[in-house]
């Protein structure tokens, strides 16, 4: 057996995930600490969190950023998987390479340059600010990861499925939702997943398409960390984090069973 | 509906969608970066409008200036920005490769039960905010904060080491925040690797660690180079990192861009920032889309 967990092997992963969670770890445990100076600690309490559930434009801001997360994650899930299909199934069109370049490029583009030149563009077609705008500039960049995570399980489930599915006279959208959309859904699931986190973080292309009321809560959160640390902040902080530790490892189990189920059907 | 109908709106939904969207928008920043700042709302003077016609196209040519670019180039503060922002980039790659190959090493030589597990553990902190694991820093390297108090305390300073608002703090949040990026792909191809190559080369009587460098490490290449291209390219447009940990004198092209934007409210300067950045970004890029395409035909 060549692959053992030696001394140095342990060690490197013992380094690497202390480094990955010990700030996470410490940001929590500081969320319950009575002072309010956040680095010395003056006790156990849960004030932080009462005061948070007070701060009626902190809960305003999540409010915005939640219907701003479904919304784009789901009409990116509908494009980006529409693009996938396009990417893997639909062979050769005019100016492909035009199209996978445009579907990759978001992915690793600096996300100032994307939310300035969206900015200009609602601009220039006469878009107010607000959250419309958001939603879309979500939707763009969100649906580019969409169609990679979709696109990766297309490449690799058998296609004579399909043709089984034609064969026995289903129609083509018949096929697409008894036979393809069963199969691939567990990554269009984590598509959607994704799309909704991306949203839900993002804070330099919100903060350039943001109007008047459509305050989310990474903008929120960020002109309140520049005034300097505040245990507030680490409260929701902890809130932010359990909520998507929980849905993580909920999907994690759900997507299991999907695949689970989807190798059946294969 | 016929068949060949239904692929063409299968194409072009998503295809118009994202020019819309993605490439209208480029043309746009790239024609203010070329007009004159004016103080009004919007901040530019238009080069271009198509109302005008052909008039319009000509004025457009004889109006076009590289004023904009012509600024970036004297003004020392743009040219120190990319030039830092670029090597900023390259230490935290550098410094991200060398903590994430070991993890990731070390992952795929964990049993094989835990391996689901610690990959979750790796994925997790993607799934959260960005700018909270950040945040989570400055508790941590401020001057009274918890890392001095800890090295006080445990006699290994006299005074307080100052990491916060300098380039030390920029290189751990960007370490610290891509490491997934890093760890992923290289798992990937560890993960993939067959173990006989290995046992054949010791069994030849290649040592351990020569085995590591002449057989592991070449195997794992693409993997390195896929998570290199991952931290790198979006280090060199990083905003959050460097305007929270750095101080004043960290100077990255995203927080120069930040600042001409929404401080000096100078649009077409902010846009040719914009278009610089996009054009040092555009090889490795494209060579990052190669490996991608080149990914997806492979495992086809």
């Amino acid at each position: 057996m060549i692959r053992r967990l030696t001394w140095f092997n342990a060690t490197a992963l013992t380094f690497g995930f202390t480094f990955l969670y010990l700030p996470i770890v410490l940001l929590i445990i500081y969320s319950f600490n009575e002072s309010k100076l956040v680095t010395v600690w003056g006790g156990f309490s849960t004030k932080w969190y009462g005061e948070l559930m007070r701060n009626e434009a902190m809960l305003d801001a999540a409010w915005v950023t939640l219907r701003v997360a479904v919304f784009s994650a789901s009409i990116a899930t509908a494009l980006g998987t529409m693009a996938a299909i396009v990417l893997v199934r639909a062979g050769r069109f005019p100016s492909r390479t035009l199209f996978s370049g445009m579907v990759y490029a978001p992915l690793v583009m600096p996300e100032v340059i994307t939310g300035l030149s969206l900015l200009l563009l609602f601009i220039a077609i006469g878009l107010d600010r607000g959250m419309l705008t958001i939603i879309l500039a979500h939707t763009t960049f969100a649906m580019c990861y969409v169609a990679v995570v979709v696109s990766s399980r297309l490449v690799t489930f058998d296609q004579s499925l399909e043709e089984a599915a034609a064969d026995l006279g289903a129609s083509p959208l018949d096929t697409f939702f008894s036979v393809t959309l069963p199969i691939i859904a567990p990554a269009v699931v984590a598509g959607w997943l994704l799309a909704f986190t991306l949203s839900l973080d993002d804070l330099v292309i919100a903060s350039f398409n943001t109007g008047p009321g459509a305050t989310t809560l990474p903008i929120k959160i960020y002109s309140a960390v520049r005034l300097g640390v505040s245990p507030e902040i680490n409260a929701l902080s902890t809130i932010l984090i359990s909520i998507v530790t929980v849905g993580v490892i909920t999907a994690s189990l759900l997507q299991k069973r999907l695949v689970r189920r989807g190798y059946q059907v294969e | 509906m016929n068949k060949g109908w239904r692929r063409a709106v299968l194409i072009a939904v998503p295809y118009l969608w994202l020019l819309f969207f993605f490439l209208v928008p480029f043309i746009i920043v790239l024609k203010i970066s070329l007009s004159d700042t004016a103080i009004a709302m919007p901040p530019y003077v238009p080069t271009f409008s198509l109302s005008e016609g052909w008039s319009g196209i000509q004025n457009f040519f004889s109006g076009l200036d590289f004023e904009n670019f012509a600024w970036l180039l004297d003004d020392r503060l743009y040219i120190n920005s990319y030039l830092s922002s670029l090597w900023i980039a390259l230490v935290s790659t550098f410094l991200t490769l060398i903590v994430g190959f070991p993890l990731a090493y070390g992952m795929t030589r964990a049993p094989e039960s835990w391996r689901p597990r610690l990959l979750m553990l790796i994925i997790l902190p993607f799934w959260t905010s960005f700018l909270i694991r950040v945040y989570a820093w400055i508790g941590i390297l401020k001057t009274e904060g918890l890392l001095n108090q800890f090295l006080l305390w445990l006699g290994v300073i006299n005074d307080p080491l100052i990491i916060m608002n300098t380039n030390t703090a920029v290189y751990i949040g960007i370490v610290y925040s891509y490491l997934p990026f890093m760890v992923l792909p290289i798992y990937s191809t560890l993960d993939k690797m067959d173990d006989s190559l290995l046992e054949a080369a010791i069994d030849l009587g290649c040592s351990k660690i020569s085995a590591f460098w002449r057989i592991t490490v070449p195997l794992a290449l693409p993997g390195i180079a896929a998570g290199c291209f991952l931290v790198f390219i979006p280090a060199v447009g990083e905003f959050v990192i460097p305007d929270l940990l750095g101080g004043s004198q960290t100077l990255m092209i995203g927080k120069t861009l930040w600042n001409e934007f929404f401080s000096n409210r100078d649009w077409p300067v902010a846009s040719a920032v914009a278009i610089v950045l996009l054009l040092l970004l555009v090889v490795p890029i494209l060579i990052f889309q190669r490996m991608l395409e080149r990914e997806q035909e492979g495992s086809k």
